[in-house]
């Protein structure tokens, strides 16, 4: 699968001399030369002459002020009410790959639900030996498990079926996350209850205004599932599903389920709005897939991208992007600069874990050329991620949710960065 | 249920299940008792299980559509705005623009009497009884021609007897099987000839606008500041009894969305539901023109009722038992603070 001319590193930079135009300064790896001194160096800076806040000023944290640009947004046009809605992570800001709490994407269907943790109970009930109530501390007296999962959406990149339509991958792949959680095994709490051998579906639902539900399979919610309450290592976020949260590794957002308030075990799926009306995906012949859980593999350059133009001109930079699967890990990401013609392995760094976000990056000398770059995830199941055209092929237009296809970029001359299709 | 899902459950049956009967368990938490589990286990299923006994007709399901619905979802179910439409759309879902409604798209009945009951109106979930529920689905059925005739009633006991066109729509995902997922050598060098830029997002122009979050990065770093940057207004408390508490009325938007589903505020505010609320805090009760009150309501105006804050605590803490007859279908906001929150808020949209 993995061709071998580009297995060892060096051929990263032949790739580059093949088909990128070498010869400005930079290149040559002789740093720039300053004429007059800088003011930021010379002059002695607020910060470095005056005292700042005390220890008692900012008992939570809140990112620097030059740091405002980087917050969750929305698109208005895309529905009704914002109580019903999402916004998106600004993943063209972020690096590594956990996701931090604030900047968490939204998604709910009535607001945001402000449980109460003493108010707060989790029911399980139907096809079990027992039928129980858990108060938060009930939760917390289980044995707990620590686990980094992405969260995408079914949706998301479901704007970009009939061709490229927004421009910043924050809008076009940012219902994505990536949180460690800390929580209950699923598992767990169904073997206190005692699940009946008839009980092959379990129904989760929330506490919010929506009362949200999915069905989903017993042998997935004996699997890996977690009844999540802390994320990064503090409570969850109401917007998030404060104080309990599903965690449904790998599966679409609309699974996990927030506010969570009860589990209920049958021998049959409960077929509710979220997975027959919506979370279906509509093919070109009328009719529809359902139950389409699991995340297909998929990468995304996140810088240089529209919102994150290159800025420094010709010479060293840094690519870099997201890749997950929700079938595995990803060991292989492929990058092309030239629109697909050639392509080089990305270099993976930081963890891989299991259904969790993974970090790529390509180091490469810019020539200041027009560029049109792709990113393409290959998974642990050997899954290739697949061009947006050969999915519309077997998909058509419809289906709103699961698209993986590849994202394209052109680069101008000016480091401006735009979201396009090419054939 | 596909033959592969099948055999996957009775894997799961035999290995996972086994496997839970001889499980640790803890003894943490208590029994449920039934009541509590009547209270929560509202879900209903296709095959009727969880419907409450009840019924109710295609004409009282036109009535509290029309007083509960329409506003977002049209008169005649066809939806309003970017409101979803519930009717219509049959033959559509293979064409370039499939209208996916009750009708032509959603497999059971039994989804939209549990959505109806579990999560709709929208802003007020819940408040519906299921007699009502059962006329509200009636009403959809025949708007969608399900049902053609306007005498029809809806109740538990003909409830499944009912198919709606598009149940066999739907099939068991088998991406597995797509000519895509198989693992395949992928091709790394002078791939094609040429490549041609074929759609640009720039020519939609539909991405939101930050150039606002740039301008206050910029203003942050040369040193001034911008609204954009700021924290929410607060002020000091006022010396003046009736200078607004930002920080209150801050607390008060926030809470004021549950009314939002009915009410509007604002530049661009129009009734809805119920009727604007811009200057509500002092004005007349019943005077919003072009809004049909109650008849109590519009009485109460006529006899001098004027909105002052107590005035409007009184009525949001019960406003059925505040006035017996009203439209407003909330339920009544208990917490006196929240209360105050919201009078101090609606104080702002003057």
């Amino acid at each position: 699968m993995t061709d071998s001319h580009q297995k060892d590193g060096p051929t990263r930079r032949s790739f580059l001399a093949g088909s990128a135009v070498a010869g400005a300064a930079a290149l040559t790896g002789t740093a720039a030369r300053a004429t007059d001194p800088d003011p930021a160096i010379t002059e002695v800076q607020p910060w470095a002459r005056y005292l700042g806040d005390g220890v008692d000023a900012r008992p939570y944290g809140h990112p620097s002020e030059y740091e405002a640009q980087v917050v969750r947004r929305n698109v208005e046009w895309l529905t009704a009410d914002t109580t019903s809605s999402v916004n998106f992570t600004p993943i063209h800001e972020l690096d590594g790959i956990i996701t931090p709490n604030g900047l968490c994407f939204e998604r709910h269907h009535g607001g945001i639900a402000e449980v109460d943790p003493a108010q707060y109970r989790l029911m399980i009930n139907g096809m079990v030996d027992r039928e129980l109530i858990f108060t938060l501390e009930d939760l917390k007296r289980f044995p707990r498990e620590n686990r980094a999962y992405f969260l995408e959406c079914a949706a998301n990149s479901g704007m970009e079926w009939r061709g490229a339509q927004l421009n910043g991958c924050q809008y076009t792949h940012g219902m994505i996350h990536n949180v460690m959680y800390t929580g209950v095994r699923l598992r767990t709490l169904l073997e206190e209850a005692g699940v009946q051998p008839a009980g092959e579906w379990l129904l989760a639902e929330g506490a919010d205004a929506s009362a949200m539900t999915r069905s989903i399979p017993m042998e997935k919610a004996l699997d890996d599932c977690m009844v999540a309450f802390k994320m990064n290592g503090e409570a969850l976020r109401p917007e998030q599903g404060y104080p309990v949260r599903l965690v449904v590794p790998g599966w679409e957002g609309n699974m996990w389920v927030k506010w969570l308030r009860r589990l209920e075990v049958g021998d049959q799926p409960w077929q509710q709005r979220e997975e027959t009306s919506k979370y279906t995906d509509l093919l070109a012949d009328g009719r529809a897939r359902r139950f389409t859980w699991e995340m297909d593999a998929k990468s995304v350059i996140t810088s240089p991208s529209p919102q994150a133009p290159i800025t420094h001109g010709p010479g060293p930079m840094v690519l870099t992007g997201l890749a997950w699967s929700g079938r595995g890990t990803i060991p292989r990401v492929d990058v092309t600069i030239d629109g697909g013609i050639n392509w080089v392995e990305a270099r993976m760094d930081g963890p891989s874990w299991d259904k969790s976000l993974h970090r790529f990056y390509y180091e490469f000398d810019w020539d200041g050329s027009p560029m049109i770059l792709q990113s393409r995830a290959h998974d642990s199941t050997g899954y290739v991620q697949p061009t947006k055209d050969a999915l519309r092929d077997v998909r058509g237009e419809n289906s709103i949710y699961h698209n993986n296809g590849i994202q394209t970029y052109a680069v101008a001359a000016d480091g401006s960065v735009e979201n396009v299709e090419i054939a | 249920m596909s033959k592969s899902l099948k055999l996957l459950l009775t894997a799961a049956t035999v290995a996972g299940l086994g496997a839970v009967a001889q499980a640790q368990t803890y003894g943490l938490g208590r029994e449920a008792l039934p009541e509590e589990v009547a209270a929560w286990d509202i879900d209903v299923r296709p095959d009727g299980l969880g419907l409450p006994e009840g019924s109710g007709s295609v004409l009282e399901g036109e009535d509290i559509f029309l007083e509960r619905c329409a506003s977002c979802h049209g008169g005649f179910a066809e939806g309003a705005g970017r409101w979803p439409p519930l009717a219509g759309g049959q033959g559509s879902l293979s064409s370039d623009d499939p209208l996916k409604t009750i009708g032509s798209y959603w497999p059971y009945l039994s989804t939209v009497w549990d959505y109806v009951h579990r999560a709709m109106p929208f802003g007020d979930a819940q408040s519906l009884e299921p007699d009502e529920v059962y006329a509200i689905t009636a009403f959809l059925l025949y708007m969608n021609d399900v049902v053609l005739d306007d005498q029809f009633v809806l109740s538990n006991e003909n409830f499944t007897d009912i198919h709606l066109p598009n149940e066999d729509g739907f099939f068991m995902d088998d991406r597995e099987e797509s000519p895509l997922f198989p693992p395949h050598d992928v091709c790394m060098t002078n791939c094609a000839d040429s490549v041609e830029i074929v759609m640009r997002a720039n020519i939609l122009d539909v991405t939101p606008e930050d150039a606002a979050a740039r301008e206050a990065r910029a203003a942050v770093a040369a040193g001034t500041e911008t609204a954009a940057a700021e924290e929410p207004a607060t002020q000091e408390p006022a010396v003046d009894e009736n200078a607004i508490d930002m920080e209150l009325a801050a607390e008060g938007e926030r809470l004021f969305r549950q009314c939002a589903a009915c009410h509007q505020v604002g530049e661009d505010a129009r009734n809805r539901v119920g009727p604007i609320l811009n200057g509500v805090v002092g004005r007349h009760a019943g005077a919003v023109d072009g809004f049909r009150y109650s008849g109590p309501m519009t009485d109460a105006g006529d006899s001098g009722l004027i909105w002052t804050p107590e005035e409007i605590d009184a009525f949001l803490e019960n406003p059925r038992a505040y006035m017996n007859g009203t439209r407003m279908t909330y339920r009544g906001l208990d917490d006196a603070d929240d209360r105050a929150a919201i009078i101090e808020y609606l104080r702002t949209q003057e």
